[in-house]
């Protein structure tokens, strides 16, 4: 019980401070949403190449894997198992695999979504 | 030249009309506009085609308030905000009135007051019907982010007014007229380096500066010979930035004689929309609504309605230009 | 403006900086405790809905740990295109800004939002074609940076 309380909160507190970085990039900065997601993405790409955001993801596990820097994380992960796994073409192969069910859940549902409901106005 | 031209045969505008959505009628001045439309959609299947609609609305509802029919109307000036003008032009199909499509940005209101009263004028037409609408839900989808993305407003940024006015100039001296247009002032496009188009306020004050300056110049008044100075949609911060640029070029403006169409349509401590509101809409129907009640109820007796348009298309804005800036003014007074 | 070597004169670049100084005194700023305490915590409770439903497939459902990451990702998603089609996303991507953009939910809703408001021009080229403007960018890149830090790791290793 204690471990699971204990994970919550390493989630919680680990993915908070992810993303309240991420609003001190709008409000401090020029940079719009799109930019600072693709330099999320990217970001998550390099820490995880270097070796660094592994770490931070099996401490945090969903803490770290939510937020969009655990998705350059799984393109990573994926891209050097499937080098191990076929050699070189592992390299285009690996990344879309991983991050395969985000991708198609967003698309499916999006879908699902755009069929179902009607954009509304803003009150 | 000057800049400013005098209307020798004072054009007189003989009929207004406001059609408001659900937001605006909950504003300030939710009594003053002819309909309230509590339905964003009007009855229609695209927010493109509910803007046209009320567009068509305002046209309709102001010519029957003036007693003429479209084909007594000899000229429809105006345009909105949406690529290629389009619902304009599509209630423009529907009205058969020779028709002039404009884009001014938010100043389409007073561009085509401008060029309908001149045409008046000079005795080419003789009845002049001008709107402009704009409409939040397809203004958003084409110039920002679709309805239901979750992104935030930054503290500068405006929210486009819903809705539509109308305004029907004639040159006949025998109709009865809420006022009467002396003054025209066409204004040049003005860029001082704002790239920011959540900061359009800031982009088209200093337009709103130098067509005012010019106009005072041209004609030798000041801000005092005028009962009410109306901007467009600058709002709050392109209503603070006016003040301060008209009081560094030497013709300060009287904080209670000078009103900004984006601050009075919304009520801003309520209706969450930041800095106020914007869109064509904004100052048509403000104009054909609230400005005309005070003609008619004799507390105004000269103003200067001037709208300002921030030139931008999502195609430049995202090339990194900056945002040019555009204002035109025309002085209504009460018939004498 | 047209000849790309012109620099705006002395006199003028004075005049725009001085206008800029003018913009930034009179533009009211954004409150900056507010804003990042509302990211931190609507983006902490979002990946602790995500930890939950790990922790749920790991648990209950008896998934091993990379299928029960996946549930958590998924999980979130159809949530977010849910709130998103209920039309209650973007209130909360109003109040959070980054907490509510950064983790996956803001990728879904990225998604979902062209979806539906494109819907209108057609099922091909409406929402077919418009599901990608916004979340495109993030795909392209991270799916690119990803695929040069393959090549690196497969010249070290092969």
């Amino acid at each position: 019980m204690i471990k699971l309380f204990l994970s919550l909160l390493k989630a919680f507190a680990v993915g908070g401070t992810i993303c309240a970085f991420g609003e001190l990039l709008v409000l401090k900065t020029k940079l719009t949403p799109a930019r600072i997601l693709v330099g999320y993405i990217v970001a998550g790409v390099i820490l995880s190449a270097v070796g660094l955001y592994g770490p931070l993801a099996q401490f945090a596990e969903a803490g770290a894997t939510i937020p969009l820097t655990g998705f350059g994380h799984a393109l990573v992960t994926g891209v050097k198992h499937a080098v191990q796994e076929i050699g070189f073409m592992g390299v285009f192969t690996g990344g879309l695999t991983s991050t395969s069910a985000g991708i198609t859940a967003a698309v499916f549902f999006g879908t699902l979504a755009a069929m179902c409901f009607k954009p509304r106005p803003k009150e | 030249m000057p800049d400013t031209i005098e209307l020798k045969n004072r054009p007189r505008l003989i009929a207004g009309a406001a059609i408001a959505g659900k937001k605006e009628g909950e504003g300030p001045l939710g009594g003053v506009y002819d309909k309230i439309i509590a339905d964003d959609l009007f009855g229609e299947e695209s927010w493109e085609k509910a803007e046209s609609r009320f567009y068509y609305t305002a046209a309709r509802t102001c010519l029957e308030k003036g007693g003429i029919t479209p084909e007594q109307t000899d000229v429809l000036l105006g345009g909105d905000l949406l690529n290629q003008i389009m619902s304009a032009s599509m209630a423009a199909r529907e009205l058969h009135i020779p028709f002039l499509g404009l884009y001014g940005a938010c100043s389409t209101m007073a561009e085509s007051l401008c060029i309908g009263a001149m045409l008046t004028d000079g005795g080419y037409v003789g009845h002049a019907l001008c709107a402009a609408s704009s409409h939040f839900c397809s203004a958003e989808r084409q110039y920002r982010f679709p309805l239901e993305y979750g992104c935030q407003r930054t503290p500068t940024a405006q929210w486009t007014v819903t809705g539509a006015g109308a305004a029907l100039l004639s040159g006949d001296p025998s109709q009865p007229a809420l006022c009467v247009c002396t003054h025209v002032t066409i204004g040049r496009v003005t860029d001082m380096g704002i790239a920011d188009a959540n900061n359009m306020g800031a982009a088209m004050a200093p337009a709103a500066a130098d067509t005012l300056r010019r106009h005072f110049e041209d004609t030798g008044r000041s801000a005092v010979d005028y009962d009410l100075i109306i901007t467009g949609d600058l709002g709050q911060v392109g209503h603070d930035i006016l003040m301060e640029l008209m009081q560094q070029q030497g013709h300060p403006l009287d904080a209670s004689r000078y009103m900004d169409c984006g601050l009075e349509v919304f009520d801003r401590e309520t209706q969450d929309v930041h800095a106020g509101g914007s869109g064509c809409g904004c100052s048509a129907i403000v104009l054909c609504s609230e400005i005309l009640r005070r003609f008619q109820a004799g507390e105004i007796r000269r103003v200067l309605f001037m709208a300002t348009g921030a030139l931008l298309s999502t195609t430049t804005s995202q090339q990194g230009e900056t945002i040019p800036g555009v204002a035109h003014a025309i002085v209504l007074e009460a018939d004498a | 403006m047209f000849d790309k070597n012109s620099k705006p004169s002395p006199k003028r670049q004075a005049q725009l900086d001085r206008y800029k100084q003018l913009v930034d005194r009179i533009s009211p700023k954004s409150a900056l405790g507010q804003g990042l305490f509302r990211a931190w915590w609507v983006g902490g409770f979002i990946c602790m809905l995500g930890q939950i439903f790990l922790e749920i497939g790991r648990g209950p459902l008896g998934m091993i740990n990379s299928a029960a990451s996946t549930f958590a990702s998924t999980c979130i998603v159809f949530l977010t295109a849910l709130l998103t089609g209920l039309g209650v996303f973007d209130k909360i991507g109003q109040y959070a800004g980054a907490g509510a953009f950064v983790p996956i939910s803001g990728f879904a809703n990225a998604m979902v939002s062209p979806a539906m408001e494109f819907r209108r021009e057609g099922l091909v080229l409406g929402l077919g074609g418009k599901l990608f403007t916004i979340a495109g960018p993030v795909l392209v890149w991270g799916v690119s940076a990803s695929v040069a830090v393959g090549i690196i790791y497969a010249l070290i290793t092969l």
